[in-house]
Formats: C-alpha cells, sequence, structure tokens
C-alpha cells in the first residue's frame, strides 16, 4: 500500500468514494507527510475556488442568516476544568468516519494529528480485556462503554443519541470504587459519536449519565441518571 | 480561553489595494478572527464572513451542481455547517476559507453524487455523453488579483493535468471515474491530479 501517498490529490478534492475516503483518513493519522500535504493542497483547491466566483442572489443572504440564528454554534473542543478530560473531538470524528457511521459534524480536517488520540481509542476497542456495556435508551438511543482495565481508559459510542434539551447537556460520570460520583465532562452534542473517556477509567466501577444545566460546574450529578454503565455487568 | 486573534496593522477591516501580499494576508486574518467571533454567536461577524466568502462559495457549488437552486442549497447548508462548527475551525491548521470552501465542496460532491445515484436507474444515463465545460462560469467570475494568479496557474498546468483536476474538482467526478473518462489507468489519473495541485499549489505559493 505504498501507493497510498498519492492519494493526496484526489482525497483533497474530494475524488474518493467512501471507502477510500475512510481508509486514507486512517492512513493520513499516521503519516505526517500526507496530511501536511493535504493540508497544502486544500488551500490550492480553496484558491482555485477564486476563479470560478459568482455573486449569489441576495435572498441567499437572507436565508444563511435567519437559518444561523435558529442554530447554536456547537462549544469549542476544549477539555473541561474537572480531573479528567474528553479527547478531541476530531478523534471521534475520525473514528465515526473510519467505522463508516455518517456523522452529523463532518470535519474538513479530521482525523486529527494527534497520532496518540486514536491509538487510545483503538487500543481500548482491542484490549483483550475490553469491557462492554451497551444501554438502549430508547428514544433517546444507544449508548455503549467499552473499558479497558490494562488501558486504563474507556470509550464511549453512542448511535441515533437525541440531543440534551435545551440549555442542557449530558454529561459522563465516573462511580470511584469509593463509590464518589466523579464528573468526565459533557458528551458532544452529536447524535453518533466515539469519545475516549480518561481519568479514573481503569478503576471505575460504573460510568453514568446525567442532565446537567449547560455550562455549569459539575460537582454533583442531577438524578434521575440517564444510563447507567454498570462494568459488573459487562460482556 | 482568550482566541482573539488581532488583524496586523495596517491592515483595515478588509484588504486595502494597497499592492504585494499584504492585502490577501489581512483578509486571511479577517476571515479567520470573523470565524471565531462566529463561534461565539456573533451574527454580525457571520454576516460579515458570508459576505467576503459567498461568491467563492456560491460560485464553487453552481460549478459543481450546475443547478442554481440546488447551488443555493448546498451554499445555505454549508454557510449553516460552518456557523454551527465554527469553534472547530482552528486557523493553525489552515485558512477561514480554506475550510469553509472544503464544506462546500464536500457538499456540492455529495449533492451531485447522491443526485447521480437516483438516476442511475435510468438507463439511457450515460456519463460519456456529459458535456465537460470547462468555462461556463467565466464571463461571470469575479475579476480579481487572485483569481487572475489562480488562472495564471492553472494555465501553467499540461493540458492532461487541468483536464484531470478540472473533472475531479469542478466535476465532482472520483479519480477512478476521472481515469475511466479519460480512458487512462486509475494511478495515472490518480499522479495527475496529484501532480497538478502541487503544481498549482507552487504556483500559487500556498504554504510556503
Amino acid at each position: 500500500m505504498s501507493d497510498i501517498h498519492k492519494l493526496t490529490g484526489a482525497y483533497a478534492l474530494d475524488a474518493v468514494d467512501d471507502i477510500e475516503r475512510a481508509s486514507f483518513e486512517r492512513h493520513m493519522a499516521e503519516c505526517d507527510d500526507c496530511r501536511t500535504e493535504v493540508a497544502n493542497l486544500r488551500e490550492t483547491t480553496a484558491m482555485l475556488a477564486e476563479s470560478a466566483a459568482v455573486s449569489p442572489p441576495s435572498s441567499l443572504r437572507d436565508s444563511v442568516l435567519s437559518g444561523i440564528s435558529q442554530v447554536r454554534p456547537l462549544p469549542p473542543i476544549v477539555a473541561p476544568s474537572r480531573r479528567a478530560a474528553w479527547f478531541p473531538l476530531l478523534v471521534a470524528a475520525a473514528l465515526v468516519a473510519i467505522l463508516g457511521v455518517g456523522a452529523a459534524v463532518w470535519q474538513p480536517w479530521a482525523p486529527s494529528e494527534d497520532r496518540s488520540d486514536l491509538t487510545v481509542a483503538e487500543q481500548v476497542l482491542r484490549a483483550s480485556d475490553a469491557q462492554r456495556v451497551e444501554v438502549d435508551l430508547g428514544d433517546t438511543g444507544r449508548a455503549t462503554v467499552v473499558r479497558s482495565k490494562s488501558v486504563g481508559k474507556a470509550v464511549l459510542t453512542t448511535e441515533d443519541m437525541a440531543p440534551a434539551p435545551f440549555g442542557k447537556d449530558f454529561v459522563v460520570w465516573f462511580q470511584s470504587a469509593e463509590g464518589e460520583m466523579l464528573p468526565v465532562g459533557p458528551m458532544p452534542d452529536e447524535p453518533n459519536a466515539t469519545i475516549v473517556l480518561e481519568g479514573e477509567a481503569g478503576t471505575t466501577k460504573a460510568a453514568g449519565i446525567t442532565i446537567e444545566p449547560e455550562g455549569e460546574p459539575l460537582d454533583e450529578p442531577t438524578l434521575p441518571i440517564v444510563a447507567v454503565f454498570d462494568f459488573s455487568q459487562a460482556t | 480561553m482568550d482566541h482573539l486573534k488581532p488583524v496586523p496593522d495596517g491592515v483595515p477591516s478588509e484588504g486595502t489595494p494597497s499592492g504585494g501580499s499584504q492585502p490577501a494576508d489581512g483578509a486571511a486574518a479577517r476571515l479567520a478572527s470573523l470565524m471565531q467571533r462566529s463561534s461565539r454567536g456573533d451574527e454580525a461577524a457571520f454576516a460579515e464572513l458570508y459576505d467576503l466568502t459567498s461568491a467563492r462559495a456560491y460560485g464553487l457549488a453552481l460549478r459543481v451542481v450546475r443547478n442554481p437552486a440546488q447551488a443555493e442549497e448546498v451554499v445555505q447548508e454549508a454557510y449553516l455547517d460552518a456557523w454551527r462548527t465554527s469553534s472547530r475551525f482552528d486557523p493553525a491548521r489552515g485558512s477561514a476559507a480554506g475550510w469553509l470552501l472544503t464544506i462546500v465542496h464536500r457538499k456540492s460532491v455529495d449533492r451531485v453524487r447522491s443526485a447521480e445515484a437516483a438516476t442511475a436507474r435510468d438507463a439511457t444515463y450515460h456519463r460519456e455523453t456529459e458535456p465537460v465545460e470547462h468555462d461556463s462560469t467565466v464571463e461571470a467570475a469575479h475579476a480579481s488579483l487572485d483569481a487572475q494568479r489562480v488562472r495564471t496557474a492553472v494555465a501553467g498546468l499540461t493540458n492532461v493535468q487541468r483536464e484531470a483536476v478540472e473533472l475531479a474538482f469542478f466535476g465532482g467526478y472520483t479519480h477512478t471515474e476521472v481515469a475511466t473518462m479519460l480512458d487512462v489507468p486509475v494511478g495515472t489519473a490518480k499522479t495527475r491530479i496529484r501532480d497538478g495541485l502541487i503544481r498549482l499549489r507552487d504556483a500559487m505559493g500556498v504554504g510556503s
């Protein structure tokens, strides 16, 4: 597969099919040269658009601006201030692309440049001691947590997850061996996501999801708990 | 956190025609700052961003999907996505225009491919008979210095490189489709596309 480097141009032009895109993104996660070249070529293609510029009808401006006024911009990808942090959402986007699941948010520059991100998620999912707990939330969607004690991390995957109520976030917690609830962080506002959970993942007895007011400090989980992933029930 | 990025000195809100590459750099910094303000919900910033980029976005979508009504839909979806995900824009990884137009292009390509999948059932559909237009919108194109620079760079490609790049970029065809259309091996089409883009990149001084 040494030839895969030559796909940079086609990839930058979106001249690839879905399978090629996924496999090239996987390659790019581990190939600095390809990632840099794609970034440069993407800038080049953006300049190509310059030669095609045509003023749109003014009605389009109105539609765009009235459209955005009804949509809240997603929060930035930053680590919550608490003791544990989400890996950047880009990891999720990359993984989702690889898994072939339609992602609501599509990242032009996925996958993340930090290759260690990807390997952590993959390590967990492939670990021989991986424990898996799936919770069906009915209309709210489905969530699965896979935890590997040897890796010391867990991976949360959501499918068809409904958005949190307005002004609220879904927040993930770990329950420590002592029974203490430790906040991990808010879940991304996406129906299909894959996120690495850090912190006390290796020793946690269970993970839970609650609904919390957006942007509030996470001290105590608000009850009731939306979903509980009890690792003693893991498969 | 603080991600305010000051516009460089001497560059007002929009690029002033003072020559050299300064206006372009100032415009790029302006767009990046507008994108970052948008991520904080600043609709006025996004409106300005739209005004500075919509001709490129619409022109690109129109070129790929060809139908004006569909191009408008694609552009509207793309801007909505850009607004929603504006906090994901990272100026360290590329320009705001590049980020936005990447979204526009991907959506345009998705649109033509899904439309194509829908019409593929029609036995009469033969891609070979599709006319390949290279200059349908050139008359309407904005005459800007940048556009001139791009055209000069494009003119520097070999004919086979230009054909492959245009089919892929403006035609929205995959590289394997391009290979079939040009009747060359897949590896050849892939190489022409990449070599063509690299030549364009070098001619336009991207990433240098």
